[in-house]
């Protein structure tokens, strides 16, 4: 018998074009709390996710040995069975279900071909109290607090009798309080002989619970801290996170003219109420014409939410603060109002809020900005096709024709049209969310290219950004977000990997 | 060569579009081929063509519902009810025709804007919302007919809406002039509207189809526009209820190709969350839709009163699956953002002439349901199938 529980030897595992594991070695001891830490798309949920056998053996190359077996788990219900329990960041209960249903969906005690609701509700109160969640069993899962929520989960898991339990991010929603009682509930566990892996991107959490540390970076293992051995602290986890050559494709550009402020925020805050918290808290911010400002951050910072509380709430927040743009204060009530004062947004989730994936690409670049292409109501179906040939001239789209259905295009392709989209309503302030997430090199070349000419011209940018190297390459200034709130301005000169990371993982 | 690739090549980008054309073509060849020529007959296509009036402007605007995600189950009873008050306003209460028509068209767009109102704003599913509304008009119209029965209609005026046909000023051969004439112009001005987009397109420097294609399409259309009102001009030429339904899609297709709203609402259809991020108004589009959908089940209610010359107590009854029905064989698809209003006409026009065909056969009405069921099911199956080759 080894000491380890898991060992994951030489996992790697790609997907078309990407490598996104090369040669992993993993490796978690009985009894104690792994954090696993690492940039966005470093590979962390890629590891998890062949572990728990989403990605089912075959398609990966490497070793899973759990419990001194070789695992070949061909779907998540085999290593449910081995004894792995892995809860997402994304909850996974039934809302309108009880707790007792939810602790046990998909695997109800039974009689017999009946399920045995009575002796359910008995097991369940049993698993709560190891929770030290004290609601009854009856309660529906919309009425407890997302803290109470991922305790529900977390009873779930236990109630599968697992010896290896995953966690990926499990207090980035939750407040203080709440996280803090997560986090002794995971050491009570293990003093229960029970093994953890936790995702997490608050390192002060990390630090404080962590037996081991293992940093992954670009699908590689980096190092493993012993924290028994005085290796886990902040300054040397970022290093490791960071430590990147960055590639310089970033277009130079000397002499930029940058002029007054044109959108400005003050105390600005929005209130989600379906998740009944701030997603952006008290920010203050201003963009110059002719400037590029980066918003750095971790995934779930609050980044996208800031843009769209700026861009006429889609959402319907409830916004609290002053905006002005150029120096007069602004109450946007929709994107209609918001596009009317000169800004722009183009989308994270391109394919899912950002274009008319079976229109042409003619109409959806002229889909934000009819009146531009009619008059009285009326289209110019011609006006139409030279406006979308402009486009695809200027922004190098790469399509046979203007009649080309959008969702057969690449991603970078994909992604100009949007811009396209957007660049035709004539903007003052464009915002970019991720606007080279899953594109090429040659096209996120180009869309740097592009910015340039942009500012030129005399627009703002406001680019959001999850790639230290594009955020550090393209940006004049950068804020950099954590928990909805901005955590630094930083210049330039202030700016470098390390520095950024240290404000989005307070 | 060239001309042969280039209509190959036509044919693959708009195989979506043209099959619901080839399917119309291939029933009414087999029908006229087993009745031998009964079916083309000049009575036989005017009768069918007013039978399929009620059915087609309704699937005009479900389709521009499914358009946008949305269904609409109430337009059937809605269509009964508005229809006997027409019969009421004419009758019991002896108000001209002139007054009548415009305000139940007006009262249809209120009841459908309300319709509208219920999925939109307060956020019913239209499915629910318009069942509901569905009960509440059949309700509503037994009310109105309990103590009188079938109201009996005897405007002449009203009634020729769906019996009556277009003044002839002669009769040359048995054919009849005047219709002769509006097909005639109707082939002029569809000649003319093709040769100068065409030159228009030309001026912007874009491509265009070849002169040979371009030629072969503008006869051929030519000719099927001349043929048909050939064989009306041997009956009693276009009836009202024709001429109705060419101006109702004459004025949505020209809404839903040429003008901002029309794009409006396919954006809302294909993607709902980029719809409203680029500015447009979901709230807004969804209550016009529904406003659209309601005066058109009022316009139904008319015709078919008109057609019976009377107000039944069972009038509208399965209208709104009939025209779902006829909206799907068009080509709307479920998933949105994707069918056009000249589809939904098509669609009504094979739904028609298969019933039509059927009674000259004499295949009983049982087996009729299974066959407009199979062809239903085919039309759909269809969509899907070309819709996976697109994405």
């Amino acid at each position: 018998m080894s000491d380890y529980i898991l060992e994951m030897n030489d996992i790697s595992k790609e997907f078309p074009g990407v490598k996104a594991l090369s040669n992993v070695n993993f490796k978690v001891r009985k009894g104690e709390i792994h954090c696993l830490v690492g940039e966005n798309g470093a590979g962390k949920s890629t590891l998890m996710k062949v572990l728990s056998g989403v990605y089912p053996y075959g398609t990966y190359d490497g070793d899973i040995v759990f419990e001194d077996q070789v695992q070949q788990f061909k779907e998540i219900s085999d290593s449910v069975k081995a004894g792995i329990g892995i809860i997402y960041q994304e909850l996974a209960l039934f809302p309108d279900l009880a707790v007792y249903e939810n602790i046990f969906a998909g695997n109800e005690v039974k009689k017999g071909p009946f399920v045995d609701w009575n002796q359910t509700i008995v097991q369940a109160t049993q698993i709560l109290k190891k929770v030290k969640l004290k609601v009854t069993p009856e309660t529906l899962i919309r009425e407890l607090s997302v803290g109470k929520q991922q305790l529900v989960e977390i009873a779930k898991a236990l109630s599968k009798d697992v010896n290896l339990l995953i966690l990926d991010e499990p207090t980035a929603a939750l407040n203080e309080d709440d996280s803090e009682n997560l986090l002794k509930l995971l050491k009570e566990l293990k003093s229960q002989g029970i093994s953890c892996i936790m995702i997490s991107h608050k390192l002060k959490e990390v630090i404080e619970i962590a037996d081991k540390v293992t940093i992954l970076r670009d699908g590689k293992t980096i190092c493993t801290l012993d924290a028994s051995k005085g290796e886990v602290a902040e300054n040397v986890i970022i290093k490791n996170m960071v430590g990147r050559e960055i590639e310089d494709i970033y277009p130079k550009h000397p002499d930029k003219k940058i002029g007054d402020t044109v959108l400005k925020l003050a105390n600005w805050s929005a209130y989600d109420t379906q998740l009944g918290r701030n997603v952006v808290k008290n920010i203050d911010l201003h963009v110059k014409k002719g400037e590029i400002i980066g918003i750095a951050g971790l995934m779930g910072s609050g980044r996208t939410e800031l843009a769209l509380s700026i861009f006429g709430n889609p959402k319907n927040y409830k916004l609290h603060g002053n905006l002005e743009i150029q120096g007069e204060p602004k109450v946007l009530k929709h994107t209609s109002d918001a596009i009317k004062a000169g800004i722009a947004y183009v989308t994270e989730d391109r394919k899912g809020d950002g274009l008319f994936l079976l229109q042409d690409i003619k109409s959806n670049v002229s889909a934000a900005h009819l009146k531009g292409i009619s008059t009285k109501g009326i289209l110019n179906l011609n006006e139409e096709v030279k406006v979308g040939k402009e486009y695809k001239d200027s922004l190098y789209i790469k399509a046979s024709s203007l009649e080309q259905i959008v969702g057969k295009l690449s991603g970078g392709n994909q992604q100009k049209v949007s811009l396209g989209k957007w660049l035709f309503t004539g903007p003052k302030i464009l915002i970019l969310d991720e606007p080279t997430r899953g594109i090429d090199v040659g096209a996120k070349f180009e869309i740097y290219t592009i910015m340039n000419q942009l500012i030129d011209e005399g627009m703002s940018i406001i680019m959001i950004s999850s790639e230290l190297g594009e955020v550090l390459g393209m940006s004049d200034r950068i804020y950099v977000m954590a928990n909805g709130a901005i955590k630094g301005e930083l210049t330039m000169k202030e700016a470098t990997q390390e520095t950024i990371m240290e404000l989005a993982t307070q | 060569m060239e001309f042969y690739k280039e209509t190959k090549a036509l044919v693959k980008a708009n195989i979506r579009d043209y099959g619901m054309y080839i399917a119309l073509i291939v029933i009414l060849l087999t029908f006229t081929i087993m009745t031998n020529g009964l079916f083309m007959s000049s009575r036989n296509i005017s009768n069918l063509l007013d039978s399929a009036g009620y059915i087609a402007v309704l699937a005009v605007g479900m389709t521009l519902v499914i358009v946008i995600r949305h269904i609409d189950l109430s337009v059937g009873f809605l269509a009964g009810f508005l229809g006997a008050i027409t019969a009421i306003f004419l009758t019991q209460m002896g108000i001209s025709v002139w007054i009548t028509i415009p305000v139940i068209l007006l009262l249809g767009a209120i009841i459908g804007l309300f319709n509208g109102i219920l999925v939109a704003k307060i956020g019913i599913p239209s499915f629910v919302a318009t069942l509901a509304g569905m009960l509440i008009f059949r309700g509503a119209l037994l009310q109105v007919t309990e103590k009188t029965g079938t109201i009996i209609v005897r405007d002449e005026q009203f009634n020729a809406i769906g019996n009556g046909f277009i003044p002839s000023i002669m009769q040359i051969n048995g054919l009849h002039l005047l219709t002769l004439l509006v097909g005639f112009v109707g082939v002029l001005f569809y000649i003319y509207n093709e040769i100068s987009n065409r030159r228009n397109k030309l001026t912007y420097g874009f491509d265009v189809m070849s002169k040979g294609i371009f030629s072969v399409k503008l006869v051929l259309i030519s000719a099927i526009i001349a043929y048909i009102t050939w064989i009306l001009a041997g009956y009693n030429g276009f009836s009202w209820t024709v001429v109705i339904i060419i101006i109702v899609v004459l004025i949505y297709h020209f809404l839903t190709t040429k003008t901002v709203l029309g794009r409006h609402i396919y954006a809302v259809g294909s993607n709902p969350e980029a719809a409203h991020l680029s500015g447009i108004n979901v709230q807004k589009i969804t209550y016009i839709v529904f406003g659209s959908m309601g005066m058109l089940a009022a316009l139904s209610g008319i015709l078919f009163t008109s057609r019976l010359q009377s107000a039944t107590t069972t009038a509208g009854t399965l209208f709104e699956l009939d025209a779902i029905a006829a909206a799907y064989v068009g080509g709307v698809s479920s998933a949105g953002g994707v069918g056009k209003v000249t589809g939904a006409i098509i669609g009504a026009i094979v739904m028609a002439s298969l019933s039509s065909g059927m009674n000259l056969l004499g295949v009983g009405i049982s087996y009729q349901y299974m066959i407009r069921g199979g062809v239903l099911a085919g039309a759909v199956i269809f969509d899907v199938m070309t819709r996976k080759q697109r994405a």
